[in-house]
């Protein structure tokens, strides 16, 4: 039995925990990498971190996708999983949507599709000349949009990064929350219907409160998830776009890890990562603890 | 039962129809909800039909139109992508590394979370909270330091080394996702298993692992996904272009097309990327998404 988990905990603790622990203290030096000198620091990395403007701005955009990347994701898959849930007839027996199978396939395509295969078609999509998005826009009559640098401009670069992001989750998080809805029992939705709640009543006050705990791992989830975003903002904008504006934390890490070779200041930003990321989940539990979650109706 | 409910009304009456009728209400909802769901449909499988329609093209008709058909169906592109731009051998290198790393995260993973569920042992919620951690703290911090450890293993830039990276950052979604299986299991099982005089290996490998069949279907389908698409970790630690990866392949082959224009050969070869999880994806859409939420609560 030893042999069952000690070999796969050895590796586990060699690859995966003994790095973030290195990493830790690493982030305590100045170590450039490559010669067996590594001078302590201190918290000298974290204080030159504080005063980079442009890593500061990274960390803003970070901020800023961890904000916004779950509300429109969760909320949007909320309504479409709503939709295709209770969207049916509002006599007989609760039921969803006509064709909602084919709408929880396609949805859900884009979550197996490789991220970086996602961020060159977006990529392709925003081409200023060539691109889709472009050729739709001109094509409905707007003019101005010919030849429209989406990811080129600092007002829409990050906004257009977005939505890709979204468009790749989307999908995902509305299966998660059809089967969370699916696992409610009709009799709840029976009880709403004869009360006399609406469609929008029942899911307002029934659904989202019962499905709350889903919402939460969805959020955190989808919140860490934002605050890596490293494959889709470097395929999208490798440099980190028009003034800086995509660049987010883990990008400006990997440049100043591998191609400046300063590992120690690197490591520290790995650990502002990991306590940013450890606050966001924190976060999301605490107001879902003090909104009422997981005490009320939902068992 | 409920065919009879719905009949009996008729029967009596005669006038009052009880079979459910749709409201003009529902219609209009069924009507909105139908645009709304059929939009976002479109949003998703237009830009995909697109690279479709554009990896066929030639170069100069993607620059003149993003809607012309091409006038010549240019399967060459696919040709020029799979030997030109190398994703023919990236593509061999990736089914190594993914299919090794998932064999072996699967069998380890599975041997980790039988003990877990089947034993107390001292030290046992210290082994789960190491798992937790490697679930929650982000891979950008082990990065740095995983490069060096990987160097002094002499497995820096190898296949070797990037199979056992994924195996462990692998292993603990697995072994999380597969403690609850086993947990779920009966232990009189196993127990008469060794009454019949099987050893542990044996009770393990020919008596619990195929009981828990169903969960490792599930876990092996969004582990291969999850693997295939690994970006991060091959662009960090195998940076020597023979042993290139899909994915940082393909980043790579669009990175340099600002010099070499060959846009044809780009989309093709990301739906040459899309292919296999595409075909994954349609053989086990049933379970994959049947166990998108059990294995997103913990």
């Amino acid at each position: 039995m030893a042999v069952f988990l000690g070999l796969p905990l050895a590796i586990y603790l060699v690859f995966v925990i003994s790095p973030f622990v290195q990493a830790v203290y690493y982030s305590m030096t100045s170590w450039s990498g490559f010669d067996a000198n590594m001078p302590f620091i201190g918290f000298d990395n974290y204080v030159k971190l504080f005063n980079d403007d442009i890593f500061m701005i990274s960390v803003r955009n970070s901020i800023t996708l961890a904000i916004f990347l779950p509300v429109i994701t969760v909320i949007l898959a909320l309504v479409l999983a709503t939709l295709v849930t209770i969207g049916g007839s509002s006599r007989g027996q609760i039921k969803g949507l006509k064709g909602a199978g084919f709408y929880r396939i396609v949805s859900f395509f884009p979550y197996v599709i490789p991220a970086v295969v996602i961020g060159i078609i977006w990529a392709q999509i925003y081409d200023p000349s060539s691109g889709l998005l472009n050729g739709i826009l001109t094509g409905l009559g707007f003019d101005g949009f010919t030849s429209f640098p989406w990811l080129g401009d600092p007002r829409t670069a990050m906004v257009a990064s977005m939505v890709v992001i979204v468009w790749g989750f989307v999908g995902f998080y509305m299966i998660l929350f059809i089967a969370a809805i699916k696992g409610i029992p009709a009799e709840t939705f029976e009880a709403a219907r004869i009360d006399g709640a609406g469609r929008f009543r029942t899911a307002v006050t029934i659904t989202i409160p019962l499905i709350r705990d889903n919402i939460q791992t969805a959020y955190v989830y989808m919140g860490i998830l934002a605050l890596d975003a490293f494959v889709y903002m470097s395929v999208l904008n490798s440099t980190g776009g028009p003034a800086n504006s995509t660049l987010v934390m883990s990008q400006k890490l990997f440049t100043t890890a591998f191609s400046k070779g300063q590992f120690g200041l690197a490591c520290a930003m790995g650990v502002v990562l990991a306590v940013i990321t450890l606050i966001f989940s924190a976060l999301v539990f605490m107001v879902n603890r003090l909104t009422g979650g997981s005490k009320d109706v939902s068992n | 039962m409920s065919l009879k409910l719905s009949k009996k009304p008729s029967e009596a009456g005669g006038h009052v129809e009880r079979k459910a009728k749709e409201t003009k209400g529902d219609k209009v909802v069924a009507g909105v909800s139908h645009t709304m769901l059929a939009l976002w449909s479109l949003m998703v499988l237009v830009p995909l039909g697109w690279t479709v329609l554009s990896s066929f093209k030639t170069t100069k008709e993607i620059f003149a139109s993003p809607f012309s058909m091409p006038e010549v169906w240019q399967f060459q592109n696919y040709i020029n992508a799979w030997n030109t731009a190398g994703i023919g051998s990236y593509f061999f290198n990736t089914v190594i590394v993914v299919g090794s790393a998932l064999i072996i995260v699967m069998v380890l993973g599975a041997m980790c979370a039988y003990v877990l569920a089947r034993y107390v042992f001292p030290g046992y919620r210290a082994v789960y909270y190491l798992m937790l951690a490697g679930l929650t703290f982000p891979i950008f911090l082990a990065i740095v330091p995983l490069f060096f450890i990987l160097k002094n293993f002499g497995l820096l830039n190898t296949l070797p080394g990037l199979i056992i990276v994924y195996v462990s950052f692998a292993l603990p979604f697995t072994v999380f996702f597969l403690f609850s299986f086993f947990k779920a299991l009966p232990g009189e099982i196993a127990e008469a298993a060794q009454i019949d005089g099987a050893g542990e290996w044996r009770t393990f490998f020919q008596v619990m692992l195929p009981m828990a069949k169903p969960g490792l279907a599930s876990v092996a389908i969004f582990n291969f996904l999850g693997l295939w698409n690994q970006y991060l970790i091959p662009v960090a630690i195998n940076t020597k272009r023979e042993n290139y990866v899909l994915s940082q392949g393909i980043a790579a082959f669009a990175g340099q097309m600002g010099y070499a224009v060959d846009f044809g050969a780009l989309f093709a070869a990301a739906i040459i990327v899309v292919v296999p999880v595409l075909i994954m994806y349609i053989l086990f859409q049933r379970q994959l998404q049947g166990s998108v939420s059990a294995g997103t609560m913990k």
